[in-house]
Order: structure tokens, then C-alpha cells, then sequence
């Protein structure tokens, strides 16, 4: 089995985003691929341990897929973790602005990771932004 | 071989049906049968080619009433 490197940077509180950018993580770690993702900017928010506040919608899909039984797009990143061994990094600068202390986020999280690292560890691979 | 295990994702949407079969798929032994049952036909067409791509055997998918029904053993 062919064994590629995919990075996600998730940047954007909206629902549909976050949505796809969890359902690229989960599937492509477990198929055997090598995942990162990168949390940063309006995203991090979500992931402070505890968080319960709903992304808003960008437009009807993201509507529906609230109506509907889709899978919420945090129990597949958790998933990408625990059933692909994805790593999911917060970003670094992110963590300092919004005052997110070591331990804030939910447990699948990683340690913050800044750009430099990050760069590096993308190199090669595929990159995927939302 | 074990009996066959059902995974009964009716309901879900993707990638909830592939999810609920890899986190199944770790509950089997090597050589056992599992039957995944799903409402999306998405998905139902995404477990075959997911199957191709790590290795395990799709044995076959058949539709009844609006649900799929997707065969398959784990061979690794």
C-alpha cells in the first residue's frame, strides 16, 4: 500500500470547513496515510477542552448536515487519531492569543507546534487548507 | 471463523459507515466475515474502494429495500 504524507490546515469556524477538513483527516489516516493537522486561527476555538459551541453555517449543506445524521466533525478528528493514528497539532501563536494554557485542549490534541516545524513536517506531501 | 459480525450503520452519513467498520474491523480476528449495513450510498460505494486500498477482501455489496449491504473479510 502506497503511503503518502497529508497535511490539513484548518483555519475557519464554519461548519462545512471544518466538516471536510475532519473527514480528509479521518479518512486519509486511516487508509494508511501519514496525517497532520494543524489547528490555528477561528478553528482553535473548538477544541478547548470542553467547548460546546456549534459552528455556524456557511450556507444550506451545512444546514442539512446539522438536521441529518453526519458524524460531528470533532468525533472525527478524534477518530483520525485513535483508529489512524493522525497527529493534531495546535499552532503555537494561536495557543498565545487566545491564552490556551498546556493541557486546555481535548486529549487527542498534541503539543503546539510552530510554523517552522510544521513546514518541515509537510514537506513532500500533500497540504489541504480550510 | 467466528460468526459473521454486523455493523449496522444505518443512518449515517460519510464517512460515519467507513468509520464504524475500521473501528469494527480491530474487534475481528484475521479471516472473519463482517457485514456492514448502510442507508448512504455513498458510503456503500467508498468501503469497497477503502477495502482495495488497505488490503482486506470485499466479498460484495447488494441493496435491499434502500439499505446496502457490504461483505467483506479481514485478511491482515
Amino acid at each position: 500500500m502506497e503511503l503518502n504524507k497529508i497535511s490539513v490546515v484548518v483555519l475557519s469556524d464554519k461548519r462545512e470547513q471544518l466538516q471536510m477538513a475532519a473527514m480528509i483527516a479521518s479518512v486519509g489516516a486511516v487508509s494508511g496515510n501519514e496525517v497532520l493537522v494543524f489547528l490555528s486561527m477561528n478553528a482553535l476555538r473548538y477544541f478547548v477542552k470542553g467547548a460546546d459551541e456549534k459552528a455556524p453555517c456557511e450556507g444550506p449543506v451545512g444546514e442539512l448536515m446539522e438536521q441529518k445524521n453526519v458524524p460531528p466533525f470533532k468525533i472525527l478528528f478524534e477518530q483520525a487519531v485513535t483508529l489512524g493514528d493522525a497527529k493534531i497539532h495546535p499552532c503555537s501563536m494561536a495557543m498565545d492569543v487566545l491564552g490556551i494554557e498546556q493541557g486546555g485542549l481535548e486529549g487527542y490534541i498534541g503539543e503546539p507546534m510552530g510554523l517552522t516545524m510544521f513546514l518541515d513536517e509537510c514537506k513532500g506531501g500533500q497540504v489541504w487548507s480550510f | 471463523m467466528a460468526e459473521k459480525k454486523i455493523i449496522d450503520a444505518r443512518g449515517s452519513f460519510c464517512p460515519g459507515p467507513l468509520m464504524e467498520l475500521i473501528a469494527g474491523i480491530k474487534m475481528v480476528e484475521i479471516g472473519d466475515e463482517i457485514e456492514v449495513l448502510s442507508t448512504d450510498k455513498g458510503s456503500a460505494a467508498e468501503i469497497p474502494q477503502w477495502l482495495k486500498k488497505v488490503g482486506h477482501e470485499h466479498l460484495g455489496s447488494h441493496e435491499e429495500a434502500g439499505v446496502w449491504h457490504v461483505n467483506l473479510k479481514r485478511t491482515k
